[in-house]
């Protein structure tokens, strides 16, 4: 018979700092360069060189625990972490053991609940390593090659407190998480270029016991969807391990996203002992009050707090305004829209709407957008004034943003004014029930979903120009005068 | 005398009178080298081509033409840099240790590189993967170490001065062995960028020189705040020969009763005694005190330098630079087995005794209770400096043992003892020469200083160097003509 489970889940997160240089180091973080060129004899550990901690690090470590509800710590330090491995130039790592920069913070999610917090139990900074190349498949490769470009990237890894209790609020987390970095604009969150890596721990326990049970951690998921589902595999063998009698045992496990399983990599009897102890090159860090506050006045308004002020400011819908807020560049440019127009509703039901379809069909960045927000603005205006109508609009906003011009001289190239001249539009709409008796008919037996067709056939003889709001009274004028 | 058994003051002189010529003087250092290196093996490798080469342009500042040694651990660009390790047989550093630009800076020419124990863990340099220096006082004995090619290459007019490095005693021990000058300046006076680390919390480049006032001449160049080295200090400049004033009247002089049972050589004890008692001829007050946590001193060193050390050393593992083992079927194997191939028995020995103090079931044993007795010494030295401005001691338990005699590591480690203490608490020490023993090998005094007082020790010594009238004795090496 199965028992019921609860499912303990921690989540520790690496994230790059998108820093111009390097933590230890004058050299570039730029992606994308040719192998070794962003090096240095410092970030190669060549004998003699010493560290050099880059304070905007430790600004960008201040800001993400700011912005997570974290003690920032007054005193940490640097320790190193010990273990072999070609990637790494030094064969230690310098990272942060027991004081970490940032502790105690929190992370508030949605869940079917309602909101719930999620513990975060420490940040420290550290460095990344570099990146191995294979000549051909890793366990046939002949030779393997080494790119140290990466190697001391500033990282953060924040580790959370064993407070999530299924895969799917892992990933609200995660989402969270990265929508909070990228807001602060303390990292860019690129989990393809590895800028953002997630190792997860998992145990389960009976439901009611106060211990918890033995956890495995879980590597290897490259997306926030690969870990939701390396979880949900990991839960339901754990479960099977103990429904069959058997005890889960502590290793750390990889994710195989093709196979869609989790293989053991290793045990805890196999697991490094990295021999940490404090870096004698760095003095211990003083972060005093007043750097402290430097940060925290120049943090910039957090998601959660965006979305309540567009509901408050703005009277959008719950929905609409955690939409909009998305991401911070979304935000800025309803605000810039909602800047030059006043009806945020009408503004946000176009970003909503054609402009996030059309950003995904086009496979744009925000910042790639051609469009100007005040053009939307214009747009806007153009429809209330009754020059074009919202099905022109559709058109024009679709033109706007491929070509960045202007609505009105879109309006003009393309002869889109709409039609609100009286005369024009009777001769146009007695066409219309001429052609249409049955539709008339039915008007006048009071079925109003008939008068939307004949408000349709003339949009068709006009091509979309004709105004709606005139068609519509024009229309049942005549009718009732039949 | 030849120009190469010169001070570098009195070089300095000369040279300013335009008596000699920078060029007299570098070829006096490089017959001198042509005529005793084969003996007292001090370099392992000698630059006298870029030397003849550097000279040709006009050299200014305070070093200008002076003939220098720098230990073969400290990084110069383009010369290869080797820890006397068959690990960096081959590595030709990219760049220069802050030190050697300064030196630079200052117009010294660099005759070459100088031997050491590997990677600069020993006491005699005869761990050096290349060959062992001989104390140039008498070729059967060890010159100390681990900077003991500097010093022998100092004693022999090899070189007019030379850069040590300083963990342990490794710049006091072989200037004590080798009748010299060491001086291990207040740790982050002196950057280490550059110094190719063994226990970075410890380590200190210094001058090793033929008498006080060139290591204060030396330490104006080397010393001051760099921003490649956090844990160099950001204070004022001094100008350190400002502190060459005899003067020792009304000096407070603490001499721990726990290094005088342990000097093993009658003659090291009556030596000392007996400048101590013209000390206070001088107007100096001598007392007795105690430091009980003396006898912890060793322990504690090796625990925590051996730790750092076991860190500092797995760079070394053959994938980037230096020697690579041809034997190996994975980059496991590669790792291994470059380093057994690579490492000498001393180096291997540290790295393995700091892998296990710092591992999980031993840090807190081991590890964490060095660092508690490193803050009980420093604890014990302040209260000291609370009331004397100086502690005087041997430098050594013994003088210069013969090569090959001392083989128990232990043993070794335990002549530390004397000198160990100043690298753990941080604080400034020099060792000058103090007499000669029966054998007429050197016999080296140490003065330590509270942090910073650097200058305050260089005051003492000079004051000392004076009063004791040494005079220029220097080693007489059979010279092949």
């Amino acid at each position: 018979m199965s028992r019921e489970y609860e499912i303990v889940i921690g989540l520790e997160v690496h994230a790059q700092l998108a820093t111009e240089s390097k933590i230890f180091c004058n050299c570039s973080t730029q992606f994308g360069a040719e192998p070794n060129q962003h090096t240095c004899p410092i970030c190669l550990g060549l004998p003699g060189t010493l560290p050099v901690l880059n304070k905007k690090v430790v600004d960008y470590a201040i800001m993400a625990g700011l912005a997570l509800n974290c003690t920032i710590n007054g005193y940490s330090k640097f320790d190193r972490k010990n273990y072999f491995y070609p990637d790494l130039p030094k064969a230690y790592q310098i990272s942060q053991n027991d004081f970490p920069i940032c502790s105690d913070g929190f992370i508030e999610i949605d869940t079917e609940e309602g909101v719930k917090r999620i513990g975060i139990n420490r940040i420290h900074m550290e460095e990344d390593a570099g990146k191995l190349v294979h000549e051909g498949s890793i366990d046939q490769a002949t030779a393997s090659l080494v790119d140290y470009n990466r190697t001391g990237i500033p990282l953060i890894e924040i580790v959370s407190e064993p407070d999530i209790r299924t895969p799917a609020e892992a990933r609200a987390y995660l989402t969270q998480l990265k929508q909070i970095l990228e807001y602060i604009g303390v990292s860019d969150c690129n989990m393809e270029e590895g800028s953002l890596r997630c190792d997860a721990n998992v145990s389960i326990r009976p439901l009611g016991q106060k211990e918890f049970g033995t956890k495995t951690e879980l590597k290897n998921m490259n997306s926030f969807r690969a870990v939701e589902r390396a979880l949900e595999y990991e839960v339901e063998r754990q479960k099977k391990v103990l429904e069959e009698g058997g005890e889960v045992i502590q290793e750390t496990r990889t994710w195989d996203d093709s196979l869609n399983k989790t293989i053991s990599m290793r045990s805890k009897e196999e697991a490094a002992d990295y021999r940490y102890f404090p870096d004698p090159d760095l003095p211990p860090l003083q972060v005093d009050k007043e750097w402290v506050e430097r940060i925290l006045a120049s943090l910039p308004e957090l998601p959660r707090e965006k979305q309540e002020r567009f509901v408050r400011e703005y009277a959008l819908p719950e929905y609409d305004a955690g939409v909009l807020t998305d991401s911070r560049p979304l935000a800025d440019y309803f605000e810039a829209c909602v800047a030059e127009y006043s009806d945020a509703k009408a503004v946000s039901n176009w970003i909503m709407g054609d402009f996030l379809r059309l950003l995904r069909e086009e496979n744009l960045e925000i910042e790639e957008v051609k469009m100007a927000p005040a053009n939307l603005a214009r747009m806007l205006q153009l429809m209330d004034k009754g020059v074009i109508s919202s099905k022109i609009a559709k058109t024009v906003f679709e033109e706007m943003f491929k070509t960045g011009k202007d609505p009105e001289k879109i309006v003009e190239e393309k002869g889109l004014v709409q039609i609100s001249d009286a005369s024009q539009l009777e001769e146009i709409v007695l066409k219309v029930i001429e052609a249409n008796p049955s539709a008339v008919e039915d008007v006048k037996n009071g079925k109003d979903r008939a008068i939307g067709f004949l408000v349709g056939q003339v949009m068709k003889e006009t091509r979309g120009k004709a105004n709606p709001g005139m068609v519509n009274q024009i229309l049942k004028d005549k009718i009732n005068s039949l | 005398m030849d120009l190469c058994d010169l001070s570098i003051h009195e070089l300095k002189a000369q040279l300013e009178k335009e008596e000699i010529t920078v060029e007299e003087v570098l070829d006096s250092f490089l017959q001198r080298i042509d005529a005793v290196e084969d003996k007292v093996k001090a370099y392992v490798t000698v630059t006298g081509t870029e030397a003849r080469e550097r000279i040709r342009a006009e050299l200014e500042g305070s070093l200008a033409g002076i003939p220098l040694a720098v230990k073969d651990n400290i990084s110069t660009e383009g010369i290869r840099t080797t820890c006397s390790s068959k690990m960096l047989e081959n590595y030709i550093p990219p760049y220069n240790a802050t030190v050697v630009d300064k030196l630079n800076e200052a117009g010294a020419v660099l005759l070459g590189k100088t031997n050491l124990d590997e990677f600069a863990m020993g006491g005699s340099s005869e761990s050096s993967y290349f060959h062992e220096t001989r104390n140039p006082w008498n070729l059967e004995y060890v010159p100390g170490g681990s900077s003991g090619g500097s010093a022998a290459a100092v004693a022999a007019g090899e070189a007019a001065a030379a850069l040590g490095t300083d963990t342990g005693g490794s710049i006091r021990q072989p200037a004590a062995f080798c009748g010299l000058v060491g001086l291990k300046p207040t740790y982050g006076t002196v950057s280490r960028y550059g110094l190719m680390a063994y226990a970075g919390s410890m380590d200190q480049i210094g001058p090793i020189t033929r008498d006080v006032e060139d290591a204060a001449l030396l330490l104006n160049v080397i010393s001051g705040y760099d921003p490649k080295d956090s844990t160099s200090v950001k204070r004022e400049e001094l100008d350190y020969t400002a502190f060459l004033q005899e003067d020792l009247a009304g000096m407070k002089v603490a001499l721990p009763r726990e290094y005088l049972d342990l000097v093993s050589n009658p003659e090291i004890k009556e030596s000392v005694l007996a400048a101590f008692k013209k000390m206070e001829a001088e107007g100096a007050k001598v007392e007795e005190v105690s430091l009980p946590h003396l006898k912890y001193a060793a322990a504690v060193y090796y625990i925590l330098a051996t730790g750092e050390a076991s860190s500092n050393m797995a760079c070394y593992d053959g994938v980037r630079y230096g020697f690579r083992s041809k034997e190996a079927a994975n980059v496991a194997e590669m790792f291994g087995n470059t380093r057994s191939e690579g490492f000498g028995e001393e180096v291997k020995r540290r790295i393995l005794f700091g892998t296990y103090v710092l591992s999980a079931n031993s840090y807190e044993a081991y590890y964490v209770k060095a660092q508690k007795v490193r803050t009980l010494l420093i604890k014990e030295f302040e209260d000291i400096f609370k009331n004397y401005d100086l502690i005087i001691t041997p430098t050594t338990g013994d003088t210069a043992f013969k090569v090959g005699t001392v083989t128990e590591p232990l043993e070794s480690y335990k002549m530390d003892t004397f000198t160990v203490p100043v690298n753990l608490t941080g604080i400034p020490a020099i060792s000058l020469p103090c007499g000669f023993s029966s054998k007429n090998l050197p016999i080296g005094i140490q003065i330590m200083g509270p942090q910073f007082g650097d200058g305050k020790i260089i005051q003492a010594a000079y004051s000392l160097e004076k009063i004791l009238k040494l005079g220029n004795k220097r080693p007489e090496l059979e010279v092949a003509q």
